[in-house]
């Protein structure tokens, strides 16, 4: 009986104290976005353009409606037009991206796990690092002419130092507890690498892959404006001498989709990769 | 001491000091094998230094005098350190080079009750369980000298009793030399056969506990050491 009335005092009063907890909190943090609500901004941006555009506040010289431009791109992409620029830019942009992110990630790990080696590298990339790759335009092209050798060079210097500096940092922040622990277990140097340093590095250098993915179109842009035929930033470029917008429009939507499905793919095999860090999730 | 004893642990004039603080003044002792000997002393007094000294760790400080351990030393880390990114029974056989490494390391995770936590990620386990998955890896190298490194401290209360038991069945049989590092003069009591207080990096006090296991029941014997390892820590307690 008691048990009963004792409980009912207790379950009525911690209703009333989760009541006026409620009315009384603050919300320090916003609460999670659901999935899609992203999109609200860039769709709210979408609108407006479009609606600018058809009410003739926007003409057509200034900037092509979206719909246009989405008209225009299925187009070229029917008759053909639109192919073979995307795949000449595609591979300069990913023949730069894998020379650099391997060179990076080779450069890092002799840099990060030998005393030689980041004495003879990691001072270079510094300096590069500090040196815009536009910069190095001139240069580049007196060495390698104006061909597409200057293109993917340019792109693979730029994607280099992000990859190899985030590599390299997450290489030299190894948890000094992990380091002990290998000595206390009498791991081989070799073994450390594998089973330690390697696996302990992967998150830095997926933040590197990261960067370099996008960095690796943003370098691309400039450098189709130099004498080229083919290539996303070649067509844009033409577009502007002729006054079609709606081409310029359609080359920035390729770069921004490329740009986020390139993340997407990274962000995949990271979550793969990194498993075990969602071991806890949600 | 016993002549026919020999010692596992030498320890010979060994003084440490780090950046030109002296950690540990000139410390000479000697461990007989088997013997499980509590290192007490309020905090700075050196007992983690002398712990990592035997465990080869801190290249970085200058060290005088020398000192012997067995070829086969396991450290037990306050903190499991377990890899994140191994599972639970890649951890334990992490650098193992017998050809049973596998087998042997489920056998032993069974031993600590974590049989059903072989292949998940250490990050799924509780604290208590990855310090029994930390002392599995401990024990599965055989060591002829475990150090530990308040291995518990980090517990609660309940899971601490626990694993305090589980440390004593484990090493019932084999009998390494253990070196225990901490600050709970209780613990020290329950487990030890030998109890040493350090002050400013030197042995203050070297008290034998002849009291047999199980402690539980022979309170009364071990209340006058334990007020007295109290005291020396600085801890009065006439008044609880």
């Amino acid at each position: 009986m008691t048990d009963i009335s004792s409980g009912r005092i207790e379950g009525a009063r911690s209703k009333r104290h989760s009541g006026s907890a409620a009315r009384r909190s603050i919300n320090l943090v916003p609460a999670k976005l659901p999935a899609g609500f992203r999109l609200l901004g860039p769709a709210i941006v979408l609108i407006v353009w479009e609606a600018a555009s058809r009410l003739g506040l926007l003409s057509p010289a200034t900037l092509a409606a979206p719909s246009t431009a989405i008209k225009t791109g299925y187009e070229m992409l029917v008759d053909g037009s639109l192919l073979p620029h995307l795949a000449a830019s595609s591979a300069r942009a990913y023949s730069g991206l894998v020379l650099g992110v391997i060179t990076g990630v080779v450069l890092a790990l002799l840099s990060g796990l030998t005393r030689t080696g980041e004495a003879l590298i990691d001072g270079l990339v510094q300096i590069k690092r500090a040196v815009p790759t536009l910069a190095l335009i001139p240069l580049v092209i007196i060495w390698l002419g104006i061909g597409e050798t200057m293109k993917v060079f340019l792109i693979f210097t730029a994607v280099l130092v992000p990859v190899y500096i985030n590599t390299h940092a997450a290489l030299r922040g190894i948890d000094i507890g992990h380091v002990e622990l290998a000595r206390t277990l009498g791991l081989t140097r070799g073994e450390f690498i594998r089973h330690v340093a390697l696996p302990g590095a992967l998150p830095g250098f997926f933040v590197s892959l990261r960067l370099a993915v996008a960095l690796c179109w943003t370098a691309l842009v400039v450098l189709e404006l130099v004498n080229t035929q083919t290539g996303i930033g070649y067509l844009m470029n033409r577009a502007r001498d002729w006054g079609q917008t709606e081409i310029i429009v359609v080359g920035i939507i390729i770069y921004a989709a490329l740009g986020l499905l390139s993340d997407a793919l990274v962000r995949i095999v990271e979550a793969r990769a990194l498993s075990y860090r969602r071991a806890l999730g949600s | 001491m016993n002549a026919h004893v020999t010692n596992a642990v030498v320890l010979r004039d060994l003084s440490r000091s780090f950046a030109g603080k002296t950690v540990l003044d000139r410390i000479s002792l000697d461990i007989p094998a088997g013997q499980f000997v509590a290192l007490l002393g309020e905090s700075g007094s050196g007992k983690t230094t002398l712990l990592r000294a035997l465990a080869g760790l801190d290249d970085d400080a200058q060290t005088k005098g020398h000192f012997n351990t067995p070829d086969s030393v396991s450290v037990l880390f306050q903190d499991s350190r377990l890899l994140p990114w191994k599972t639970v029974i890649d951890n334990l056989t992490l650098g193992l080079r017998r050809p049973d490494a596998a087998p042997s390391a489920k056998a032993m995770l069974h031993e600590v009750g974590l049989a059903d936590k072989t292949d998940v990620w250490p990050s799924t386990l509780s604290g208590g369980q990855k310090q029994r998955a930390s002392l599995a890896r401990s024990l599965l190298r055989s060591p002829d000298l475990l150090l530990a490194d308040e291995p518990f401290g980090a517990l609660d209360a309940l899971t601490r009793l626990k694993m305090q038991a589980l440390l004593m069945r484990l090493v019932e049989h084999k009998r390494p030399t253990i070196i225990l590092v901490t600050h709970d003069v209780d613990e020290a009591l329950l487990l030890a056969d030998r109890i040493l207080v350090l002050k400013d990096g030197q042995i203050a006090e070297d008290h034998a506990v002849s009291v047999p296991h199980p402690r539980r029941d022979h309170q009364i014997e071990i209340t006058s050491l334990r007020t007295r390892l109290l005291k020396s820590l600085g801890v009065e307690t006439d008044s609880i």
